[in-house]
């Protein structure tokens, strides 16, 4: 068994003529928290839609578990948890409908049960059982980013993917973010594989990083090797200059 | 430059037909898909029981009032085209006729096209641009099987009854119009009705509602599905799934019958 929990090799993913991934190499170790970070069309969404099977990559390899996902029908699903970007909510299901919307469509958990189940989980992410009963529609970004979160954290998944958790937030509610992502990563032991923009999220929620660049793999290491190395991408990347080697398209 | 003309000009001309044709292959793999799905566990009842109410239930009135002012003025138009011939006794059998066969069926999947196919465009594309669909798929739910299936059945299930009802109130319309307007004899107008009502008549009307439930549904469905882009995508679904089911309907009316009366 090796001791990766996800495995990405020689991973190609055009649309139309452009090349969105362009050959990443990428190992997330188990129970490791990976950040992959990047500008704004670096491909960084693209890469964690086709490690869960929403877009086909044209080439390369995946694996979870040592088991190649790309090409396989399995269901891959329950060991994954994502909370989206937009948090994703259904529209037509209450908060708590959404939360336990695994346990109630995909076991013989009963419906009492999995809202007790919901709850228990909004409370563990800081929202009052009051909330279950809403829309999502009447919740505040900040909540529905919780509820998303506690949507991907009730099934105790192995792997959690969070697509830009702190986008949208408050400096102080994207802090609280973090603090959830870590305490609900090392509650349930998972791996987990972010990717951000946000530097002060990737710092604190990081055990290592990776910077993706031109839909490659450029640089990867810890949050001190980051701020040491002497990769100018890397450094204009996490100082936020518009002057260096990556050229800003207007 | 001859060579370079032609060159662009093939190409202005290939364009369409590449996209012409990967469209169409995308349309026929969804369709498949969907129908496949449709017939594969698990079966979400309750979201069925919803889009039935919704499809169903809620369009009584628009299609309602649309066949009874069909009927309305067919048996005006019939009896001011015919009476100079002293035909007066044939309006209930051409109200009966086109009601069942043309106007029902073709108005009421028209109307339910309007009503229905766009609010499953907008709802399934907002799906679709808000990541929702991406979130059925990471939580085990097969969005064909979640979203679409129970939207398909519901067409299939729906159109028919709703036309069958459209069938009652257009008969009706023009039964009030001879009776209260043309003077006709009540006892006369029903037994004329009556004697001249045919199975085919009515079946035909129920087949073709079968056909333009299931284009309605996956129209509506295919278009929100692919959306992209926002706001603006969600509302050219909207656009596409009406213009392209109303159109459908129109060529399958006509295709439909020419299979079953062109004999």
């Amino acid at each position: 068994m090796s001791e990766n929990k996800i495995e990405i090799r020689n991973l190609y993913k055009t649309f139309g003529k452009k090349k969105v991934l362009d050959g990443v190499d990428l190992d997330v170790k188990k129970g490791e928290s990976l950040v992959v970070i990047g500008g704004s069309g670096t491909g960084k969404s693209v890469l964690i839609k086709c490690i869960q099977g929403l877009l086909i990559p044209d080439s390369g390899s995946i694996k979870i578990d040592d088991e190649e996902v790309v090409g396989s029908h399995k269901d891959i699903h329950h060991k994954m948890g994502m909370l989206f970007q937009g948090a994703a909510l259904f529209d037509s299901l209450s908060v708590w409908e959404n939360v336990a919307f695994r346990l109630v469509e995909n076991s013989s958990v009963s419906r009492s049960e999995a809202r007790m189940e919901a709850i228990r989980v909004l409370r563990q992410v800081g929202l009052a059982p009051d909330v279950a009963d809403l829309s999502p529609a009447e919740l505040s970004g900040g909540m529905q980013k919780r509820v998303g979160l506690a949507r991907a954290i009730i099934s105790k998944p192995e792997i959690i993917f969070f697509d830009e958790p702190t986008t949208g937030l408050d400096p102080i509610m994207a802090d609280v973010i973090n603090d959830l992502i870590i305490e609900s990563a090392r509650g349930l032991g998972a791996t987990t594989l972010t990717i951000t923009h946000d530097m002060a999220s990737a710092r604190k929620i990081a055990d290592r990083i990776a910077m993706l660049y031109q839909g490659k793999i450029i640089w990867t290491g810890t949050v001190k090797e980051m701020d040491k190395s002497d990769n100018p991408y890397l450094k204009q990347f996490i100082n936020g200059r518009s002057h260096g080697p990556i050229a800003v398209e207007v | 430059m001859g060579g370079k003309k032609i060159r662009s000009f093939l190409q202005a001309l290939g364009r369409p037909i590449v996209s012409f044709v990967i469209n169409t292959g995308y349309f026929t793999r969804f369709v498949a898909v969907s129908v496949y799905n449709c017939f594969m566990p698990p079966f979400y009842l309750k979201l069925f029981g919803k889009q039935f109410l919704n499809m169903g239930f809620y369009s009584l009135p628009v299609v309602g009032l649309t066949t009874l002012f069909a009927g309305m003025v067919i048996a005006i138009q019939t009896y001011s085209g015919i009476s100079k011939y002293g035909a007066e006794s044939v309006v209930a059998t051409v109200v009966l006729i086109s009601v069942t066969r043309e106007l029902a069926p073709v108005l009421s999947a028209l109307m339910v096209a309007g009503r229905i196919g766009a609010a499953m465009a907008a709802e399934i594309g907002t799906m679709r641009v808000t990541e929702q669909i991406d979130a059925l798929v990471t939580l085990s739910a097969n969005p064909y099987r979640y979203l679409i299936a129970p939207r398909v059945w519901a067409g299939l299930i729906v159109m028919p009854l709703l036309v069958l009802f459209g069938d009652i109130i257009g008969i009706f319309g023009g039964y009030v119009v001879s009776i209260y307007k043309l003077d006709f004899n009540p006892a006369n107008y029903i037994n004329n009705t009556m004697n001249n009502l045919q199975l085919i008549d009515v079946t035909t009307g129920v087949v073709k509602a079968c056909v333009f439930g299931f284009i309605i549904a996956i129209m509506g469905c295919y278009h929100g599905y692919r959306s992209k882009g926002g706001a603006q995508g969600v509302g050219e679904a909207t656009t596409n799934a009406v213009v392209s089911s109303s159109i459908l309907i129109l060529i399958f009316n006509y295709l439909i019958t020419e299979i079953i009366f062109s004999r």
